[in-house]
């Protein structure tokens, strides 16, 4: 994308004012969606996005800038304008030499989506719309979508860094609206993966369909969800999404060091039940969230962060592993060119425990199951966090009964953790998912085990 | 941000460029932008980071025999438009043939003359505004000893955009705008009994001149502290007073049952109800994008046609969903200028572009005086998880204050509201006088809404 000697001149004269270090992300991404709904392909969209973004740092001032002029003057005019706005003065000459990694490419892709006629990719929306509608008759309305995306990055720093990836990502969403004599209900389901269009060889486009239509159509019997703190029982694999609230996010360094999470100093103390060991791995083969380098040019890996209930480490960017003087854990990442990078999970994720999925429910008197997780946020100071379920049923009698209408549950970060009492074998990665913060988005995987929460909120309008 | 002149003309000639290639047959719409923005942000009385950029790119969509193609990139340069439009028309063989597919057409509304540049803003000096956000982070860590500053930023943007198609539309203009905010966090108790509540103020401007820093600064002082030693409240039922960055967010999730989109493809719940009293009596929402206080205000749409002021709920009764040229030629109907663009990278979508619910006259204080037994929302958590728009299903975390005879009293948390959009706006009971404009497409003021569902401990 830019030639080593390039790079090289162009991070010694951003560094040229005194700044102690300076870096170029380049990347260079082409992407091709389609975009059914109403029954009709209503368009199919290529964009191409190319750019770089230089950091200049000095003392512990941060100055960006990003251009998409990636010749040797665009890439100099963003590195002053960098280096201005991070000028502390000073001055000198500095020589930077590159040293290229060796390259980390956990993803095996073998279909790469460019070689891929655009009909195919259309098709799997039509197959998908045909057997949505055809699970029953009160399917009114389907919406789907594929995406598909091929992003060149490359990273090179005055530390000497010269490190690069390509990340193929491929995703497919569908969801159905049902009808009935209560109003409308929704059904959602989707897959991304960090491969190219092999996913399709295993993944059956129309069961994803018809789970959709099933779930709108389950709910429209659904009555209101109650209202009150009670035990609640997770499925596994419906989304992490609990823990990358509950705790991933207060596990990251930049909140710790401004300590603005409820989780800082608290390295090498029970922070959960002993039950819960929470990894985060950027190399798991072909999750959403899997790369080959972060957003920083190191090199991802994984990560524990909490090992049977203990809080281990806390994950790493750049700049907070510079002021703590330690390894960085390949958690630096950016939305585009256009952000700066900060700590931010991958695939985040809590292993298996000892019991049976069925034990847990038929061990619960009552309370509520949750099906299918919607997104969620939290307050990493408080520890205050939300997340939606899409799909959830009464437990009565240690049964799984009534459909429940979407509602939120709320809880606080380190009383949930302590409180999951049940956590089964049957471990599963959810649903490809869009993580915010700060205003930048970046894709990111979650898995867990079934698993239950003794007393969790449950935010519905039923006494 | 720049100081040099406006340069819209040269994006539309990019435009006028594209679409003079179009064929027989062949509808074509180019929309090219370029913008810019500063970005500070101070922690602990340093610049923590300062991000000065510019982008700029082009989206083409081409329309045949009825269907549809669309392509983009983040450049200008030949080659690479170029490009674009071979991608595009590419793309069209791939599109269901749809009888109302097409291209905006000129519908001869004028637009409302606005000033949506500042010089003042475009030539201010980018170290004034790095004292701006220091100052900001300074008066907001004066404010409490337990309060802390998280960081204290100063923003501002630039755009220039240009939309031209073979229909007719020719339209350019820029536009620029600013805000700071600041997070707070407010800490007390030590070991096991330490907590940390979290606030938030901020303030916009066509220039910084006009921030209210100090304003700002309290707001975020007592957002955060006002919640110290909240604790988890009992379920009931009780009615809400919505603090007007809440009612802002609300209002945004009412815009979306609102949408023209939704209504011809069976997703709105409010889809057959024109002419319906939707709304508590009294109530009547606007989305006016030609109001000049609106932070979003605009003189045209996603597609070039004059932005509009459109009543949508009159006195409770239903009047009218917004639309783009789409939807409005789906629903026989006509665009009320709503396309939204969320930059050259999209295709027109729909959209309220400046909501405001039309204010009453009673301050804050007046309108808690009148609740015997109820809770003032300060915030609300997870609205894009615990609402459904399509159902009408609202459930949200919140975190406030308990109102006793008239009075705000503890400090609530950890809890949920909930109740469904269709009854939230039945229950209505009255809305404060107390507007604000808030950097986001709605306004906010005082709320007050009956018979929610609060879920505590």
């Amino acid at each position: 994308m830019i030639e080593h000697d390039v790079l090289e001149r162009v991070l010694a004269g951003a560094t040229r004012t005194g700044a102690e270090f300076a870096e170029v992300y380049a990347e260079d991404k082409r992407s091709t969606s389609a975009g059914l709904d109403d029954g009709r392909i209503e368009q199919v969209s290529s964009g191409r996005d190319r750019g770089a973004g230089i950091r200049v740092i000095a003392g512990d001032t941060t100055g960006f800038a990003y251009t998409s002029d990636l010749s040797e003057g665009g890439l100099n005019a963003a590195a002053a304008a960098a280096a201005t706005a991070a000028s502390q003065g000073g001055g000198g000459v500095n020589v930077v030499g590159l040293t290229k990694s060796a390259s980390h490419r956990p993803n095996d892709v073998r279909h790469r989506p460019e070689s891929i006629e655009k009909a195919r990719k259309v098709e799997l929306l039509t197959r998908m719309n045909e057997a949505a509608r055809g699970f029953g008759p009160e399917i009114v309305q389907v919406s789907a979508g594929y995406g598909d995306s091929t992003k060149r990055v490359l990273v090179a720093n005055t530390d000497g860094v010269l490190a690069d990836d390509e990340v193929v990502r491929t995703l497919l969403r569908v969801s159905a609206v049902a009808n009935g004599d209560a109003g409308m209900q929704t059904g959602y389901q989707s897959m991304g993966h960090t491969v190219g269009f092999e996913i399709f060889d295993t993944v059956d486009v129309e069961e994803m369909a018809r789970e959709a239509a099933r779930q709108a159509i389950t709910k429209l019997a659904a009555r209101p969800a109650p209202s009150g703190s009670m035990p609640v029982v997770i499925k596994h694999g419906t989304g992490g999404v609990l823990f990358h609230e509950a705790c991933g996010h207060g596990l990251e360094a930049d909140h710790i060091q401004k300590g603005a999470s409820v989780y800082a100093g608290k390295v090498g103390q029970q922070v959960a039940s002993e039950l819960v060991t929470l990894v985060d791995d950027g190399t798991m083969p072909g999750e959403w969230g899997t790369l080959g380098i972060d957003d920083e040019g190191s090199t991802t890996q994984r990560n524990v962060l909490i090992e049977d209930g203990i809080l281990t480490d806390y994950m790493w960017d750049f700049l907070r592993s510079r002021k703590d003087g330690r390894p960085q854990s390949g958690n630096g990442r950016r939305q585009s060119y256009q952000h700066l990078p900060m700590v931010r999970m991958t695939n985040t994720f809590v292993m298996n425990g000892p019991s049976k999925a069925d034990d847990i429910v038929a061990d619960t008197e009552s309370g509520v199951y949750v099906a299918k997780l919607g997104g969620g946020s939290v307050n990493t100071a408080s520890g205050d966090f939300v997340f939606g379920m899409t799909e959830a049923y009464l437990i009565e009698n240690g049964e799984i009964t009534e459909p429940l209408r979407d509602g939120n549950l709320i809880g606080n970060g380190p009383k949930v953790l302590s409180d999951i009492d049940m956590l089964a074998d049957d471990f599963s990665m959810g649903s490809p998912g869009m993580c915010g913060k700060d205003g930048q988005g970046v894709p990111v995987g979650d898995g867990q085990p079934t698993l239950r929460v003794k007393a969790l909120t449950v935010g519905g309008t039923a006494s | 941000m720049t100081g040099s002149g406006d340069t819209s003309d040269q994006l539309l000639q990019v435009a006028d460029r594209v679409i003079a290639q179009a064929s027989a047959g062949e509808q074509i719409e180019a929309f090219v932008s370029r913008g810019g923005e500063t970005e500070v942000r101070v922690y602990e009385g340093a610049v923590e980071h300062f991000v000065s950029a510019q982008s700029e790119g082009i989206g083409i969509r081409v329309i045949k025999d009825g269907r549809t193609g669309f392509a983009y990139a983040g450049t200008l340069d030949d080659a690479a438009v170029a490009e674009v439009l071979a991608e595009a028309r590419d793309n069209v063989a791939f599109g269901t043939v749809d009888e109302w597919a097409g291209l905006a057409l000129p519908d001869g509304v004028d637009t409302t003359e606005q000033s949506l540049w500042n010089d003042d803003l475009a030539d201010y000096a980018t170290d004034r505004k790095i004292d701006i956000a220091k100052e900001l982070d300074k008066l907001a860590s004066g404010l409490d000893a337990r309060v802390r500053v998280d960081d204290s930023n100063y923003a501002d943007a630039w755009g220039e955009a240009a939309v031209a198609s073979t229909n007719g539309i020719r339209s350019a203009g820029r536009e620029n705008g600013c805000y700071v905010s600041v997070s707070t966090l407010a800490d007390e108790g030590e070991g096991d009994t330490a907590e940390t509540q979290t606030g938030f103020g901020f303030s916009v401007g066509n220039a910084p001149d006009e921030f209210d820093l100090e304003r700002a600064a309290q707001e975020a002082n007592d957002r955060a502290t006002r919640l110290l030693g909240a604790t988890k409240p009992a379920s009931k039922r009780t009615t809400v007073v919505l603090d007007p960055f809440v009612t802002a967010q609300f209002l945004g999730v009412i815009s979306s049952t609102l949408n023209g989109e939704a209504v011809v493809k069976g997703r709105s719940l409010f889809a057959d109800r024109l002419g319906d009293e939707v709304a508590a009596a009294g109530i009547t929402l606007v989305d006016d994008p030609t109001n000049p206080q609106a932070y979003t205000s605009t003189d045209v749409d996603g597609e070039g046609l004059a932005a509009r002021r459109n009543v949508l709920i009159e006195n409770g009764v239903l009047q009218r969903f917004v639309h783009n040229s789409y939807s409005a030629r789906r629903a026989a109907a006509v665009s009320t200028g709503n396309a939204t663009r969320g930059g050259f990278a999209g295709t027109p979508g729909v959209g309220c572009l400046a909501l405001s619910l039309v204010p009453g006259t009673r301050t804050q204080a007046e309108l808690i005086a009148d609740v015997d037994d109820g809770l003032l929302v300060q915030s609300v958590q997870g609205l894009h998880s615990g609402v459904n728009a399509v159902s009408g299903d609202f459930s949200t975390g919140a975190a406030g204050l308990l109102i006793q005879n008239g009075e705000v009293g503890a400090p609530v948390r950890e809890f949920t509201i909930a109740s469904t959009l269709q009854r939230m706006l039945l229950d209505i009971v009255e809305v404060g006088g107390d507007i604000d404009w808030l950097p986001m497409r709605a306004a906010g003021m005082s709320l007050v809404i009956r018979d929610i569902t609060m879920s505590g401990s």
